[in-house]
């Protein structure tokens, strides 16, 4: 069964002028089909601009499609009943992890989320034990947010997103403001989740390297879905990645160049061990 | 010096006071506030200030800690009691030039004074570093609750607050970000008289606006991202409960204050 499933879906931003009158229109998302099966581990790839956040947003029922269609775990989310339910299926972590700490002590954040769906206080506290456990934040439980680090405060996002149980979490661009260190805690702990709780995965990024471990991976441009696959089906395709402005993995750059130049190299290779093994065996 | 602000911050520490129930400690505040006001007399100050100490002393914050805050506040001292020194008129005048003068009463009125800010911020931020934001809300909220009833909406009061205490720390860090920003391009915050200093401001607050109202809509988002619409149906992390130690509190405060009383009745004196 598929937990996401949009159809035909568009999203419009209208701007008007004082009078009310239509100045502009801003086309963010453009008949776009998704499918999403529970328990995959999905990336969708491309420029700012590109409409990838606005789809997040749909997916949290944050904003309500123009035309088309969206379901989330069979909800429909353009119902006005089931908002709260689409929110609590299908949690979000956002960008900038400062502004989505609520309180001051990294459990009550955590606790935040249950505290506003009716959770009794004892299951509220078993929650929050056990999310910060699976982000492995246990011991930072009684800290200001503020002192921690970038990566440490997103995966306090992260708990507090798994301390609602969904079924699905959206990551919109949760590495785009740490450093190296915290981006590979972000996606690891991601990753985890996925692994260990079955919980499925939206990964919106634009670094190419996040992309690699995702079982499919979808390729956003001006609103529309320009390429879908697995990784593997995506970056062996680098000239039409190039066309599109986007890079792909070191790797597999290597990888492209040197088939270019007639070493015989398989196409899509995304990581550096892949590289490496792919070489040895040229040698012999 | 604008780190130096411990108003409004929370020191975390395994005390007494971290534990009491924020409804006493909103209410000891308020009790003591009073007593600090209508105090007459050494014996009052004494007691007020042994009280003081002893607060400090069992809610392990360091008490450099809570001096560092009295920093903020040096002017506004200097400048309370300034007043009170020169202008207080009074029986005995010691000296006089023009409009300004200085008495007896005045001498006093200004030390009082002193005293009284210095132990207002001093109990104050002592209630604030010992209770999270949140605990402060929780308890506003619950003692406040009675207001529901003429349609205060009490909950969002509570819940504004205890977000803006919470982004208090950010916002003094992105002005300071913004600051040393704006002197990397020539801007001049030290120089010139006040109203050019309030002028050579607006580089610094205009960028700190903008970004609070951004940081404003994105939480707002990610609040609702996280299913919040308000009070109703919310249940607690931490529901309020009196304990044992709670019920001493308040007896300790009423005890506090049946005594700052008494010595304004009976020992009155000097002034």
């Amino acid at each position: 069964m598929s937990i996401i499933k949009a159809k035909q879906l568009v999203h419009e931003f209208i701007r008007r002028d004082e009078e009310g009158n239509v100045e502009s229109i801003t086309t963010a998302l453009d008949h776009v089909d998704l499918k999403v099966k529970q328990g995959q581990f999905i990336a969708i790839l491309g420029h700012n601009g590109s409409g990838k956040s606005t789809l997040a947003k749909h997916i949290n029922a944050l904003l309500a499609p123009s035309e088309g269609s969206l379901w989330v775990d069979g909800m429909d989310v353009s119902e006005e009943e089931n908002v709260l339910s689409v929110r609590q299926s299908a949690g979000m972590v956002f960008q900038n992890p400062d502004n989505q700490i609520i309180a001051s002590v990294v459990e009550e954040d955590v606790g935040f989320g249950p505290e506003n769906i009716g959770v009794p206080t004892d299951e509220i506290w078993e929650r929050v034990n056990y999310s910060l456990k699976s982000v492995g934040m246990t011991k930072y439980r009684n800290h200001s947010p503020n002192k921690l680090s970038g990566g440490q405060k997103q995966r306090v996002a992260i708990a507090g997103v798994v301390a609602m149980e969904p079924k699905c979490i959206v990551f919109d661009e949760p590495t785009a403001m740490l450093d190296p260190n915290g981006r590979k805690e972000v996606i690891a702990t991601a990753h985890e989740l996925n692994r260990k709780k079955g919980v499925t995965i939206l990964l919106i990024t634009h670094y190419m390297e996040e992309v690699v471990d995702a079982d499919y991976v979808y390729v956003m441009e001006k609103g529309n879905i320009i390429m879908e696959g697995t990784p593997r089906e995506i970056f062996s395709r680098v000239a039409e990645l190039k066309q599109h402005r986007l890079d792909v993995p070191q790797a597999t750059l290597v990888a492209e160049e040197l088939r270019k130049k007639g070493v015989r190299i398989p196409a899509g290779i995304l990581t550096r061990e892949e590289l490496v093994e792919a070489i040895l065996k040229v040698k012999k | 010096m604008i780190r130096d602000i411990t108003i409004g911050q929370y020191y975390p520490a395994d005390s007494a006071i971290h534990k009491l129930d924020p409804r006493v400690k909103l209410f000891a505040t308020l009790l003591y506030i009073v007593a600090l006001f209508c105090f007459k007399g050494i014996a009052g100050l004494v007691i007020i200030t042994l009280f003081l100490l002893g607060a400090i002393k069992l809610s392990k914050v360091p008490f450099s800690f809570m001096v560092k805050g009295l920093k903020s506040i040096v002017i506004l001292v200097l400048f309370t009691s300034l007043f009170n020194l020169l202008f207080t008129p009074g029986d005995v005048v010691l000296w006089k030039y023009g409009v300004f003068q200085i008495s007896d009463t005045g001498i006093t009125n200004a030390v009082l004074m002193t005293i009284r800010l210095i132990y207002l911020i001093l109990g104050t931020s002592l209630m604030t570093l010992t209770t999270t934001p949140n605990q402060l809300t929780d308890g506003l909220e619950k003692s406040l609750s009675f207001l529901n009833k003429i349609h205060v909406p009490v909950h969002a009061i509570a819940m504004m607050m205890s977000i803006a205490l919470r982004f208090i720390p950010i916002l003094i860090e992105e002005t300071d970000k913004i600051m040393k920003a704006q002197m990397a391009r020539g801007a001049d915050f030290e120089h010139g008289n006040l109203i050019q200093k309030a002028k050579n401001m607006i580089p610094l607050l205009i960028p700190l606006f903008v970004s609070a109202f951004r940081r404003a809509d994105d939480l707002a988002m990610a609040m609702e991202a996280r299913c919040y619409n308000g009070g109703s149906g919310r249940t607690k992390m931490k529901p309020l409960t009196y304990t044992k130690q709670d019920g001493i509190a308040y007896l300790i405060m009423f005890l506090f204050f049946a005594m700052v009383i008494v010595a304004r009745i009976f020992v009155p004196f000097p002034q």
